[in-house]
């Protein structure tokens, strides 16, 4: 049995900031476990820039994001296990893991911070009808195929799905040499960013065709072709509206799932929104000491968006360890009329800062205002020109508000169109 | 090469008579016209090993179901295939398919099907307590169980091959010429000569029959639906749930799979496409709703994935094992849809039985009944694992990370007797892959390792043979 202070489950952005920021809070005994061969988690395989614009005020690939990181962690004395699979957090925070060097692992650790990051949702969970052949496949996996391993995974695309990493493999495809026919999204509206839209699908003329759904796989071994077909305001494909589209590559971009086997394995309740354990302002789970981080928590639109929340849960962790972090009563968060979901789900009421609330709605809105209240009472309120679902926001709410509140009350914020 | 046998067909019922005659001083080659075992209706179907009552009396369905069964347990045990005696209930939902319960009952106590009763709806509700408020009452049979139909075919082949048959990939056979020695068969993988034929040929056993002037057999191609749902909600029904049967099968089942998910389907409808194993919206939508009929809590936010499957129906309702009237030494094992998986052991035995007919067998000194256990990294005990990674540190590395399979027994998998040659390959001998992300992040990882096995540039590694190619060649 080792021992640790702390150990971080994931070695990708949001597992190397958590790290690196309880170091620098003052944490000694430090394990970060990455099931890569490499750290970096994602970020490898994402060699297109637009990275770090926020963080660091530069425009960085994907590598040279995760590179500062790494960077930074070869310069502390911070032990990093890759190539490193976390079977079991127990409850007691002991961590199972294993590699081919070590074999079984067993860490006990003070806190754990888990940031597994999250998995595309995959064709089966979609249902679409149609043969099993082969050149159906996330876009990530394509993306693995292209800048990893460096093999052309089609020639024909389809791409269904407008989530960012579809936006990028359809400009990536093409600069490889690939037709792009297409991107079908079945909502009235895109989920990637709006700069993915323009630099990815406008500048090289690839359609983006809304409400509009794949209905249907063609193909023996490989893929032939896809029937594409518009949907209602249910989203039910509308008769008569079928079109057979010739691909030999169907791509899916169709959402992401935060990957929390180990969280619910280890009994961690989640959030039915975000997929998610629910957490307080230091992103400390239901379980002492256990931290969640990074798309683990939440998916995020940018990695930027992940190092912070990480350094959070970072500064949580090691206030944990040193025996400084509040605890007691908290007040909770809710996210109502047309806001989907609020992180965190609850703040210490003696909480000792400002707390930053993120959420995302659930439909576009144009001119709208986002209003937080507690108790009947208004806390604040904010006019926004767009929200829309692709793109997360939030409010800060004054730690001398927060001090104010009663126990238990309830925090919700709303959208007023 | 001449063989004294020639299987044709590697599904569970060609797999299991190859191991049969596997105990044997004979030659014998089992051809698969793909490029694994397992691929046609063994691979898409209800995993499910049948009490033995739905048969009529007197045919080959029910004495091969009912033997069948009562053989499933221990062959399995002999080949390390997971096996589960979860018993089925058949689901009346008013007081006239309480009648229908009762003629089934009388059938199966005819058929010999041992632990059958009825139970009324407390019982039925105390044994699965998400069943239908609409449910009154049920057929319970007990020996009823689930297994996995191509991992008990892998694992029959695996014994096979290691006991000396010959499994021949890729090989289709074309068309078939008598000579005095017997047959010469003209395949895809060249001329292979055999004293008798075994057609095991499933949904193409017809036409692999007319090949030899045999145009008796009639089948109906009939495609079936379904859904496997997660894990998580793998528990919502204990027992293999089906509602009352009717002309065109025995309804959607709903069932835990022996893997722990759930599955419901199959629908049934005839098709002319033998090879049409596509799924279709009103299809899965079909089985969806009739599921919902025995088990109202299941929802389709939970599916991992669907599939169809197509079974050879036999216009005449029933198997057609024995002697081909067209020619000499030829046995058609043919028709064989449901209960077929269940009969599968027993139909391995009649067969052999029926080749004794002409060709004296003398048994094998050096033959063995049993497979080695395969390495299950996900069952094992922490101690148990520390000590496997320090005898083999491939077992160290997890490669799927929904499922827990490691390299190790992605490699085992395909350096097995009758091995993993494609991505299907390995994920139904290990199931990497078969979890929740379908193979988004593992799946790359297994081509790489089948490509190092095989001694292929990745992008020669196919998802499932033939032209099913998943990456082309390099980027610029």
């Amino acid at each position: 049995m080792l021992n640790y202070e702390l150990v971080v489950v994931g070695g990708g952005p949001a597992g190397m900031a958590a790290a690196l920021e309880a170091k620098k809070n003052g944490v000694n005994k430090i394990m970060v476990l990455e099931r890569a061969e490499t750290l970096g988690g994602i970020l490898e395989q994402c060699i297109h820039t637009g990275f770090g614009l926020h963080y660091f005020g530069e425009e960085l690939s994907g590598p040279e994001y995760a590179g500062r990181f790494i960077k930074l962690l070869e310069d502390t004395d911070i032990d990093v296990k890759t190539d490193t699979m976390v079977l079991d957090v127990a409850s007691d925070n002991t961590v199972t893991a294993v590699n081919k060097k070590d074999g079984l692992l067993k860490i006990q650790a003070k806190a754990v911070v888990l940031a597994m990051g999250c998995r595309e949702r995959p064709r089966g969970a979609l249902s679409i009808a149609g043969s099993r052949c082969s050149g159906i496949m996330t876009a990530g996996t394509a993306q693995k195929y292209v800048n990893i391993d460096g093999y052309m995974p089609g020639h024909e695309v389809v791409i269904l799905g407008s989530g960012d990493i579809g936006l990028i493999m359809a400009r990536r495809m093409t600069l490889e040499g690939a037709k792009v026919k297409m991107v079908c999204e079945l909502m009235p509206y895109s989920g990637g960013l709006t700069r993915n839209i323009v630099q990815c699908l406008d500048d090289f003329g690839i359609p983006l065709k809304l409400s509009t759904t794949v209905i249907a796989t063609h193909g023996k071994d490989r893929l032939e072709g896809v029937t594409i077909a518009k949907v209602d305001d249910k989203l039910q494909p509308i008769p008569g509206t079928e079109e057979y589209i010739s691909c030999d590559t169907l791509m899916l971009s169709v959402g992401l799932i935060p990957e929390n086997e180990l969280s619910k394995n280890s009994g961690l309740q989640l959030d039915m929104i975000t997929n998610g354990p629910r957490v307080d302002e230091y992103r400390e789970t239901e379980h002492a000491g256990v931290f969640a981080c990074g798309n683990v928590l939440q998916v995020h639109d940018l990695v930027d968006y992940v190092t912070q929340e990480s350094q959070i849960a970072g500064v949580g962790a090691a206030k944990f360890i040193k025996g400084e972090k509040v605890t007691g009563d908290c007040v909770y968060t809710k996210g109502i009329n047309g806001v989907r979901y609020i992180v965190p789900q609850r703040i210490n009421c003696k909480t000792d800062g400002d707390v930053k609330l993120y959420f995302r709605v659930g439909a576009v809105f144009n001119n709208a205002k986002i209003i937080v209240e507690c108790e009947g009472k208004e806390i604040l309120s904010k006019k926004k020109v767009k929200l829309c679902p692709g793109e997360m926001e939030y409010v800060i709410i004054k730690q001398s508000v927060i001090a104010e509140l009663p126990a238990n009350a309830e925090i919700t914020v709303r959208v007023e169109a | 090469m001449t063989y004294d046998v020639a299987i044709v067909g590697a599904g569970v019922v060609g797999g299991l008579i190859a191991r049969e005659l596997s105990r044997f001083n004979i030659k014998v080659a089992l051809l698969e016209k793909l490029n694994d075992v397992a691929m046609g209706t063994t691979k898409a179907n209800s995993a499910i090993v049948h009490g033995g009552f739905d048969a009529q009396n007197g045919t080959l369905k029910a004495k091969l179901n009912v033997e069948g069964t009562a053989l499933m347990p221990v062959v399995c045990e002999k080949l390390s295939v997971p096996f589960k005696k979860n018993g089925s209930v058949v689901v009346a939902f008013s007081e006239k398919e309480m009648e229908h319960i009762k003629v089934l009952y009388e059938r199966g106590i005819k058929n010999g099907v041992p632990e059958l009763s009825i139970i009324d709806q407390a019982e039925l509700r105390r044994r699965e307590p998400n069943i239908s408020d609409e449910a009154v009452g049920a057929l319970l049979s007990e020996s009823a169980g689930i297994v996995c139909p191509y991992e008990l075919t892998i694992a029959a082949v695996e014994n096979a091959v290691t006991n000396g048959v010959e499994l021949i990939r890729n090989c289709e056979v074309k068309s078939i010429a008598e000579n005095a020695d017997g047959y010469v068969l003209n395949t895809t993988a060249g001329e292979i000569n055999a004293k008798y034929i075994i057609n095991a040929a499933g949904n193409f056993s017809d036409e692999l029959a007319k090949m030899v002037g045999d145009d008796s057999i009639e089948l109906v191609p009939r495609k079936g639906e379904y859904y496997v749902l997660d894990k998580s909600v793998g528990n919502l029904a204990t027992h293999t749930i089906f509602q009352c049967p009717n002309e065109m099968g025995k309804g959607i089942l709903v069932t835990p799979t022996v893997d722990g998910n759930l599955l419901i389907g199959p629908t049934a409808l005839n098709i002319e496409d033998k090879d049409d194993t596509t799924t279709t919206p009103e299809g899965l939508r079909d089985a969806l709703q009739k599921a919902l009929k025995s088990v109202p809590v299941v929802s389709i936010r939970n599916a991992i994935t669907s599939f169809a499957g197509v079974r050879a129906h036999p216009v005449n309702d029933d198997f057609i094992i024995g002697w081909c009237e067209k020619s000499a030494n030829f046995i058609n094992v043919a028709g064989v849809e449901s209960p077929g998986l269940s009969s599968a052991p027993a139909i391995a035995i009649f067969v052999r039985e029926i080749l004794e007919e002409k060709l004296a067998l003398t048994e094998k000194e050096n033959y063995t009944d049993t497979r080695e256990t395969p390495v299950r990294f996900r069952h094992l005990s922490d101690e148990e694992r520390a000590e496997l990674i320090s005898k083999n540190p491939a077992y160290g590395r997890i490669v799927c990370r929904c499922e827990t399979i490691t390299e190790g027994e992605i490699i085992d998998a395909i350096r097995a007797p009758g091995g993993a040659r494609d991505v299907d390959g390995v994920k139904r001998r290990t199931r990497a892959g078969m979890g929740r992300c379908q193979g988004g992040f593992c799946g790359s990882k297994v081509v790489e390792i089948l490509a190092r096995e095989l001694g292929v540039p990745m992008s020669e590694i196919t998802k499932f043979g033939g032209d099913s190619k998943i990456i082309y060649e390099r980027t610029k």
